[in-house]
C-alpha cells in the first residue's frame, strides 16, 4: 500500500492507503475527499479532479501529457504544479505524496 | 407561429440510450423524434470521449464511444427517426387529450403522446470561466456564443480560451471589432494549427494582441465591461474590454426540465423500475438522468431500461392494443420492420 495525503481546501487532511496502479482521483473518490468531483469518471475529459501537487513532489509526479494539459485549460486557477488527479497513477515512488484540492473545480 | 411537429414519442437527448430507445420503440411501431442540444448524435460519448474505449458493452469486448454511437445509428436506421439538433427543450404542457406539447428554446413546438427524457447528465451548456465577478456582465457584455457578429462591431473584444471556438472567433471578429485581445494561459493551443498560424501572423502585423495569462479581474459598471485584468508571466496587464467571449468548454446542467413539475432527487428524476416512468404518467426517464434504488449509471443499464419503457409507452400510444412479446431472431413481423430479407 502507498500512502497518499489529500489536503482539502479548508485544510482538512485525509491520509489514505492507495493501491499501486490505481489513480490518485480514484482514491479521492473512494475516501470521499471533498472538492474532487471527477465528473467524467477518469476519462481525462473534464477538469474536475484538478489538484495541486505539493512542491516537494512535482519532480517525482512529473509533467502532464499534452491531452491533460489541454484539459487543464478548463480548470480553475491553474498553477505550474496543477495536475488532473485521474492522470496520476499510484506507484511505490509516490509513497507519502501530498496533493492539495483547489477552492473549486471549474 | 411555426408548424407543430407531431410524433408518437419525443425523446429528449440523442445519447446512446436515447438512440437505442428508437430501436425498442420502433419494434412496437412507434415513431420517434429526438431533440439534442449538441449539433450531432451521441451525447457524452460523442462530445466528451469519442476516442475512449468502452469495455462493458455486452458482445463488444472493446468499442470506442464514437464507434458505439455509429453502430447505434446503423441499428436504428430502419425506423427513420427524426432529429432536431442545437436545441434545448424549454417548456412542457399537458394537453386535454393526455398528450404533451413541448417547446424548444427556438420556439419550435412538438406534440407527442409520450415524452422520454434521456438527457444523461443534463444539457451541455457553456462553462462559466473561473473569473471572479463575471456574473453581472453575462448577457450584457460577456457572451458565451456569437449569435450575430454585428453585436461586436466597434468593440474592444477580449476572447479567452485556446480551442477552435476561441481561435475561429478571434480570426472572424478581428475585421469587425475595434480591437481584439486573445488570452490563453499558455502559448500552445488546442485549435487547428492553420488557425493558430493565422493568429500569430496577425499578431505580427499588430492586427490583434495575444496575451499569455489568465483573466483575474474585470472592471465596469451596470453590466457594461470597460477593462479586463490579465495575470501573465510578467505580472498584471489591464486591457480595454467592452465585450468578452470566454470559451471554457461545456458543462452539463439539468436546465428547464427541472421546471416541468416532475419529482426530482438531487437533480435526477426518480422513476419506477417496471416502466421507468416519472411522477407524471406518460413521461419516462431513462439512462443517467433517472434514479431508482440500486441505480447504476451504465450504458448497459440504460439499454435495459429502454426495453421495459417501450412496453409501457406502447400501452399509452396504442391503448387497448394487445402487446405480443416477440424475439427479433424469429419473428417475421419484427424482421420486416428491421428490413431483414431472407
Amino acid at each position: 500500500m502507498t500512502k497518499l495525503t489529500f489536503i482539502a481546501h479548508d485544510g482538512t487532511q485525509f491520509d489514505v492507503d492507495a493501491e499501486n496502479g490505481s489513480t490518485v482521483m480514484e482514491n479521492a473518490i473512494r475516501n470521499a475527499v471533498p472538492g474532487i468531483e471527477a465528473e467524467c469518471g477518469g476519462a481525462c475529459a473534464c477538469a474536475t479532479c484538478h489538484v495541486y501537487v505539493d512542491e516537494a513532489w512535482t519532480a517525482e509526479v512529473g509533467e502532464p501529457e499534452a491531452m491533460e494539459e489541454d484539459m487543464l485549460d478548463f480548470a480553475y486557477e491553474v498553477q505550474p504544479n496543477s495536475r488532473l488527479s485521474c492522470q496520476i497513477k499510484v506507484r511505490d515512488a509516490l509513497d507519502g505524496l501530498v496533493v492539495r484540492v483547489p477552492a473549486r473545480q471549474g | 407561429m411555426t408548424e407543430t411537429i407531431k410524433t408518437d414519442v419525443l425523446i429528449v437527448g440523442a445519447g446512446p440510450v436515447g438512440l437505442f430507445a428508437v430501436f425498442e420503440l420502433g419494434l412496437f411501431d412507434m415513431k420517434c423524434h429526438l431533440i439534442d442540444i449538441l449539433d450531432r448524435p451521441g451525447g457524452q460519448c460523442a462530445e466528451l470521449y469519442p476516442e475512449k474505449p468502452i469495455y462493458d458493452i455486452p458482445g463488444w469486448p472493446l468499442i470506442t464511444a464514437q464507434g458505439l454511437v455509429d453502430k447505434l445509428l446503423e441499428q436504428i436506421h430502419p425506423f427513420k427517426p427524426d432529429f432536431t439538433y442545437n436545441r434545448m427543450v424549454s417548456s412542457l404542457e399537458k394537453l386535454e387529450d393526455g398528450s404533451f406539447r413541448v417547446t424548444t428554446d427556438e420556439n419550435e413546438v412538438f406534440e407527442a403522446k409520450v415524452v422520454v427524457i434521456a438527457a444523461g447528465g443534463g444539457s451541455f451548456q457553456p462553462k462559466r470561466p473561473p473569473i471572479p465577478g463575471i456574473e453581472p456582465y453575462e448577457g450584457k457584455s460577456v457572451f458565451y456564443s456569437v449569435r450575430r457578429m454585428e453585436d461586436f462591431r466597434g468593440h474592444d473584444l477580449v476572447i479567452v480560451g485556446g480551442g477552435d471556438s476561441a481561435l475561429d472567433w478571434t480570426l472572424n471578429l478581428q475585421p469587425v471589432a475595434k480591437s481584439v485581445t486573445l488570452v490563453h494561459r499558455r502559448p500552445e493551443f488546442r485549435a487547428a494549427p492553420d488557425s493558430v498560424n493565422k493568429m500569430y501572423a496577425m499578431q505580427e502585423m499588430k492586427e490583434l494582441d495575444f496575451q499569455v495569462g489568465q483573466v483575474t479581474g474585470l472592471t465596469g459598471a451596470d453590466g457594461q465591461l470597460s477593462s479586463a485584468i490579465i495575470k501573465g508571466p510578467d505580472g498584471d496587464v489591464e486591457v480595454p474590454c467592452t465585450r468578452m467571449l470566454p470559451f471554457f468548454g461545456l458543462t452539463m446542467k439539468l436546465g428547464p426540465i427541472a421546471e416541468w413539475g416532475l419529482n426530482l432527487h438531487e437533480n435526477l428524476i426518480p422513476v419506477d423500475t417496471e416502466k421507468f416512468q416519472t411522477s407524471v404518467p406518460g413521461i419516462f426517464a431513462i439512462g443517467d438522468i433517472n434514479w431508482y434504488p440500486g441505480k447504476l449509471k451504465l450504458i448497459l443499464s440504460g439499454f435495459h431500461e429502454v426495453a421495459l419503457m417501450a412496453q409501457a409507452a406502447k400501452r399509452i400510444v396504442s391503448p387497448g392494443e394487445r402487446i405480443v412479446f416477440q424475439y427479433t431472431t424469429s419473428s417475421t413481423s419484427l424482421q420486416k420492420k428491421l428490413g431483414v430479407h431472407d
